[in-house]
């Protein structure tokens, strides 16, 4: 296995405030809303975090730490598949940086760390584009999409 | 942002390659994706600019360099808008030419 790392930059303009957008984030009613699941943490750094599917079942799809939280402007956490999360290699590391940008808010989510050519890697390429439009989409409209519809022939492996 | 400007900056072939290049390989610096693409750099300057614009490309600055990284979000945005609802449509005139078919 190559060592190779890779990373992604997302950016989406979201007619908001730094508040709503951070808080969409963090607040486990509202992402449960845009995200099919919801992300649960105190929010302190070094704190676990999860990324729990927001039906019965709540599985939980994603595990990682809280590396550094500055409402409502920065939030970095670590990120790993809960079936590798003794594996440290296995965790890539995401940021989501909120900055107000003329009467709207930029979000840019960066996903760096990621092995190169990983269903991670893939996974999330797929999934981030589709939470990032419901996200933007719910706090324009109160509408959210349907992050988990996909063409009848698609694969699965978003981000879930 | 604005569908006006992604559908503008997708109807150019080098923009197109531009994002095909960033597609294979993402992060990369300017003097990188002019080893592929046939023209001067300022040019090439111009066309990311318009990608950029158009949130279709974002760049960060690592040290010294600036890496550019393909930003799809509002291809999706694009693609609720114009293509979903035909994607149903479709479903639901297949779902009703099944139904006169059968004589349901």
């Amino acid at each position: 296995m190559s060592n190779e790392k890779t990373s992604f930059v997302y950016v989406t303009y979201i007619r908001s405030t730094p508040e709503k957008v951070f808080e969409a984030i963090t607040r486990p009613e509202i992402a449960r809303r845009y995200w099919g699941h919801e992300n649960v943490s105190d929010w302190k750094p070094g704190s676990a975090w999860q990324h729990v599917r927001a039906n019965e079942q709540r599985t939980v799809n994603i595990v990682g730490k809280v590396v550094e939280v500055t409402p409502p402007t920065r939030l970095v956490i670590t990120w790993a598949s809960p079936s590798q999360a003794t594996d440290p290699s296995s965790f890539s590391r995401v940021s989501f940086d909120v900055a107000p940008y003329e009467d709207m808010v930029r979000l840019t989510v960066t996903h760096d760390e990621l092995e190169a050519g990983s269903g991670m890697a893939k996974g999330i390429q797929q999934g981030w584009p589709i939470v990032l439009s419901s996200l933007k989409s719910l706090l324009e409209t109160g509408q959210g999409i349907d992050v988990f519809a996909k063409p009848k022939a698609a694969s699965s492996g978003s981000l879930s | 942002m604005d569908a006006d400007k992604v559908f503008k900056a997708l109807g150019d072939p080098t923009r197109t390659k531009v994002l095909d290049l960033l597609y294979e390989k993402n992060g990369q610096t300017l003097g990188q994706l002019c080893e592929h693409l046939d023209m001067a750099r300022q040019s090439v300057t111009q066309h990311i600019g318009i990608l950029e614009s158009a949130n279709l490309v974002s760049t960060v600055r690592r040290g010294r360099e600036k890496l550019h990284f393909i930003n799809p979000v509002p291809l999706q945005e694009v693609y609720e808008r114009w293509v979903r609802k035909f994607e149903r449509q479709r479903l639901s005139l297949l779902h009703d030419l099944k139904k006169e078919l059968e004589g349901d």
